[in-house]
């Protein structure tokens, strides 16, 4: 138990957390067992099935209700006494400006997305709060301290990158489940069942691109003389038997690599006497959880590998079931990893493609962590990181800067210690965030227009939610809802504008002043003019000064698969928001740590190498133990990274 | 291998640590029963912890009552004594455990564990017991391994912002994985008698300085016959008096066991809720190791210190002479 003085320190404190998640659960448990009295919590998510398992404050009962308010509501059962404030809000709601985060001595992070975490990192440098974060995936956790101006902040390094993939493996050349998956997910789901008129790379497969977009059309629309029956048949056809004939027929293309066989149903249902799809339709409720391919076929284990047979059978009657039993919702159904339909469906058709291209096919249960991007979680290194949180905003509290620092949580013990402390790093004198270095911008100054650089500069790279532009004393653009409809107009017409012809035009040598009321953030961009640039550029626009999210293929376009996206194409194809329930841990910074040349507290060199060698083998046990996320981002960012480090040192 | 397969019930409840350590380990898990012995706040975070990842049973034993003592680090006791009305704290805890997990059958032991003859762990997988004197601690080790099946035991100690874990998996078999190759690999655990009884002198340097400081007040409370975390700062004087005196039988330097660390542990044996929850956490992790037989299980002694933050392993049984 805390000393006196210790006590009295955290009786007086007013603490903010973010996230009433796997850690937020944990958290709050043990900030109202430690003393803590007065505590307010947000978080926007209502609690879900699978989060039972490891947030020990819900019950099935809760299911559907506000996480803030519940976890309130059961921590209060033990500690009736304290003050606990819940907010079912998103933490990046303008209410919870710089003036709310002044009134915390300290916040802590129990977030699961980096959007959430950057925009947190802005308002406590905004507001002079310090700012406990921490993240955990499986056994792997960290936790760590950010203090305006002491310490680094949550910027101050770059984080990974989704993990994203070239349409082109995706439409034409998939070499792994996942290519299959996000395939099925974001093109041919997408396709069927999402909205038509969204541009999809479905077809893009054949030299003649005008002759197919025609083709296209008919080929998805169900004929006035089709059954669903015959419609399943005719678009399983097209798209695993005629469009690999297509494929095919560009010989360039499979010189190195394997051809992949066409399959049509004849092939598949001639061997087995099936020709009617389904068993019997069985009463399914209006919900969407009881209508299931899987059940009405008969088939029970999640874990199962499915024969090509059973996937051509549960493709089949899951396209039927969307058009009989979910009529309304198609044309704006979204991939969602907790809709058994969905996922069916997308886990048969994901599999007879890679039977197709002869990649090994994949449970459903497999299939649903990588569509769903699931993040593995366990109970135990939450609580382990919610326990290190608390004994750092302890220290926060007190003020005892000298014994700040950061802890990981590793698998396999290094130097020892399954829990190993690191003093916290200076801040990065050239992060954009919280220090004052200008960032410059090359762009071509007379095609881009401000749309672009609003969109791909200063929402996606800078993280800004509510910016306002500004050249001189010139606004050129504004978000608000306070705005009157003429200046509404004027800054719509700036946006088609190229950047040259503005009001006040953004030549080479203009500052331009980027600013986020609600982050409290200021950037000054200084622009220079670029005619040319290179394909690898595809914004055509390059931030000089920001630190680029480490991307792990390079490519003109990229299809990531429902994460947040890179390019243009990613934007479009992204179908549904990942990591909606679960923690992430950037776990390459622990990389991304060893490998700059600062010092690691009680480290020497070759413990550095065995952190290098440690993060490798989480990565290849972590990567045994769940084949199926090899390509998830946390993971594959693991396998990167080491190299980049290396290649520093 | 149990071919008997996961309900959709089970399967979309543990769906996310499924994809941690897979379908098999949660059969074993779900085929286990722990014994835990003293419902500390240590003991809450860890029996939180494994009905979370859905073991099939689990035993509680503590007839004490209830106490605004024993609430201070344990959220499983709901702080009006009024609804408490003679119970043990088994039992209170009992109910609010119940409800984390409907799939995992949490019951009632009554009686003195120490008492209980050696067949009376048969049953049980896993036994961990807290705050238990050095003598009950030896004895039951000593049960666990007479029996004819493997009992996994673990004994766990928090005071102020440290923690201990003792792990004895006996003769232990797993499928260890390195690199891309998994082979079973066996590993060898010493008794607690046996792993205490290493001279001091031939363990290293860097041994954590805990180790002997938890060392020394386990025998002064042994002599004094209090309970463990029963000291007080009164205590001091003699506790100072032993470390001299056990140092010297022991031909090792004073310096080996700070006095400021025994004054830390000896004036606050109250657990830390924070420490509670990482002891707790680690504990639970380890117990979930040993009954899916993955991952690699700690040897044979964890420590955490909040002071330095460092969660240390220190394999004692490596000095054990066999
Ligand atoms: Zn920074």
């Amino acid at each position: 138990m805390a000393s006196g003085k210790e006590l009295e320190v955290i009786k007086g404190s007013k603490v903010l957390m973010v996230g009433a998640g796997g850690i937020g659960c944990e958290l709050l448990k043990t900030l109202a067992l430690s003393g803590f009295e007065d505590i307010h919590i947000i978080d926007m998510d209502t609690i879900e099935v699978s989060n039972l398992n490891r947030q020990f404050l819900f019950r099935q009962s809760h299911v559907g209700q506000s996480k803030a308010r519940v976890a309130r509501e059961a921590v209060l059962k033990f500690r009736p006494h304290i003050n606990i404030t819940a907010y079912h809000a998103n933490v990046k709601d303008p209410d919870f400006n710089v003036d709310f985060f002044k009134q915390f001595n300290v916040v802590l992070n129990g977030l699961d997305n980096l959007d959430a975490r950057r925009h947190v990192n802005r308002l406590c440098l905004a507001a002079d709060v310090p700012l406990v974060e921490s993240g955990t995936t499986g056994f792997l956790g960290q936790v760590t301290v950010h203090i305006k101006g002491k310490t680094e902040c949550y910027e101050c390094q770059p984080k990974p990158a989704p993990k994203t993939y070239p349409v082109c493996t995706i439409t034409s050349t998939p070499s792994k489940f996942v290519h299959c998956i996000v395939w099925a997910k974001d093109l041919l789901f997408a396709k069927l069942f999402g909205d038509r008129n969204q541009d999809n790379d479905l077809n893009v497969l054949s030299t003649d691109a005008n002759d197919l977009s025609k083709q296209t059309e008919d080929v998805f629309e169900r004929r006035s003389d089709e059954d669903l029956d015959q419609y399943g048949r005719r678009i399983y056809d097209h798209v695993f038997g005629y469009n690999i004939e297509m494929a095919l027929a560009n010989e360039e293309t499979w010189k190195n690599r394997n051809r992949p066989k066409p399959i049509y149903i004849e092939d598949v249902f001639s061997q087995k006497q099936a020709k009617q799809n389904g068993i019997a339709d069985q009463n399914c409720g209006s919900e969407n959880s009881g209508i299931s391919a899987m059940s009405s076929l008969g088939l029970k284990n999640p874990q199962d590998v499915w024969s090509l047979f059973e996937n051509t059978r549960v493709f089949l009657e899951a396209l039927k079931l969307f058009f009989e039993k979910r009529e309304k919702e198609v044309g704006s159904v979204t991939f969602d990893k907790d809709d058994q339909l969905a996922v069916e469906f997308v886990t048969a058709a994901a599999n007879i493609r890679a039977a197709s291209f002869g990649i090994p096919l994949h449970s459903l249960f497999e299939s649903k962590g990588i569509a769903g991007n699931i993040v593995h979680a366990v109970a135990t290194t939450n609580a382990i990181i919610a326990g290190l949180i608390v004994i750092e905003a302890i220290k926060v509290l007190q003020n005892d800067a000298d014994n700040y620092r950061m802890t990981y949580c590793v698998e396999h013990p290094l130097k020892k210690m399954l829990l190993m402390p690191v003093e916290p790093f200076e801040p990065n004198k050239s992060c954009y965030v919280c220090s004052e270095t200008p960032l410059s911008l090359e762009v071509n100054t007379n095609h881009s227009k401000l749309r672009d650089f609003v969109e791909k500069v200063v929402k996606k790279k800078l993280g800004m939610n509510c910016p306002l532009i500004m050249v001189g004393s010139t606004l050129l653009y504004e978000v608000g809802d306070d705005l009157d409809e003429a200046m509404v107009a004027n800054y719509e017409a700036n946006l088609e504008k190229v950047l040259a012809e503005l009001p006040v035009p953004v030549a080479s040598g203009t500052m331009v002043s980027v600013e986020d009321l609600q982050q409290e953030l200021t950037c000054t961009i200084n622009i220079k003019h670029r005619e040319e640039f290179d394909e690898d550029e595809p914004d055509e626009m390059v931030l000089v000064g920001w630190s680029q999210p480490v991307a792990t293929e390079k490519e003109d376009k990229s299809v990531s698969n429902g994460g947040e996206g890179t390019s243009d194409a990613a934007g479009k194809l992204k179908t549904n928001d990942n990591l909606d329930e679960t923690e992430i841990v950037p776990t390459s910074e622990i990389v991304s740590v060893v490998g700059s040349k600062r010092k690691l507290s009680e480290l020497s060199n070759t413990d550095v190498k065995e952190v290098i060698s440690t993060v490798s083998s989480v990565h290849s046990s972590a990567h045994q133990m769940e084949e199926i996320n090899d390509d998830e981002d946390d993971v594959v960012m693991l396998d990167e990274n080491p190299e980049q480090a290396k290649k520093k040192r | 291998m149990d071919e008997e397969e996961l309900t959709a019930q089970e399967t979309a409840l543990y769906d996310r640590q499924i994809r941690v350590w897979g379908v098999d380990a949660q059969r074993r898990l779900s085929k286990s029963h722990v014994l835990v012995s003293g419902m500390s706040g240590t003991i809450a975070e860890f029996c939180k912890n494994i009905v979370l990842a859905g073991v099939g049973r689990l035993t509680l034993m503590d007839d004490r009552v209830f106490s605004e003592q024993s609430l201070l680090a344990n959220f499983l006791i709901p702080p009006d004594a009024s609804e408490h009305c003679g119970r043990s704290l088994a039992e209170i805890c009992c109910d609010s455990l119940k409800e984390f997990n409907l799939m995992v059958r949490v019951s009632v032991e009554k009686g003195d564990l120490s008492s209980f003859d050696a067949e009376f762990f048969d049953k049980f997988d896993v036994v961990v017991i807290a705050g238990c004197s050095l003598t009950i601690k030896k004895a039951i080790n000593e049960k666990c391994r007479k029996r004819p099946k493997r009992i996994a035991f673990y004994a766990v100690d928090c005071r102020d912002s440290c923690g201990e874990i003792f792990v004895d998996l006996q003769s232990y078999t797993y499928l260890k994985q390195k690199g891309e190759d998994t082979f079973e690999h066996n590993m060898q655990y010493p008794s607690l008698v046996d792993s205490i009884a290493v001279p001091w002198r031939s363990l290293p340097r860097k041994a954590t300085k805990l180790y002997f400081a938890m060392r020394v007040i386990e025998r002064f409370e042994v002599a004094q016959s209090l309970r463990p975390g029963e000291t007080s700062a009164a205590d001091i004087p003699s506790v100072l008096e032993l470390k001299k005196e056990l140092c010297k039988v022991q031909s090792v330097n004073e310096s080996h066991i700070p006095d400021r660390l025994l004054e830390r542990l000896l004036t606050h044996p109250r657990e830390h809720p924070a420490v509670c929850a990482i002891i707790g956490g680690i504990l639970g992790q380890e117990v979930i190791k040993a009954i899916s037989c993955k991952g690699d299980p700690l040897k044979n002694f964890f420590y955490f210190d909040a002071a330095d933050g460092k969660g240390i392993i220190e394999a004692i049984a490596d000095y054990v002479s066999s």
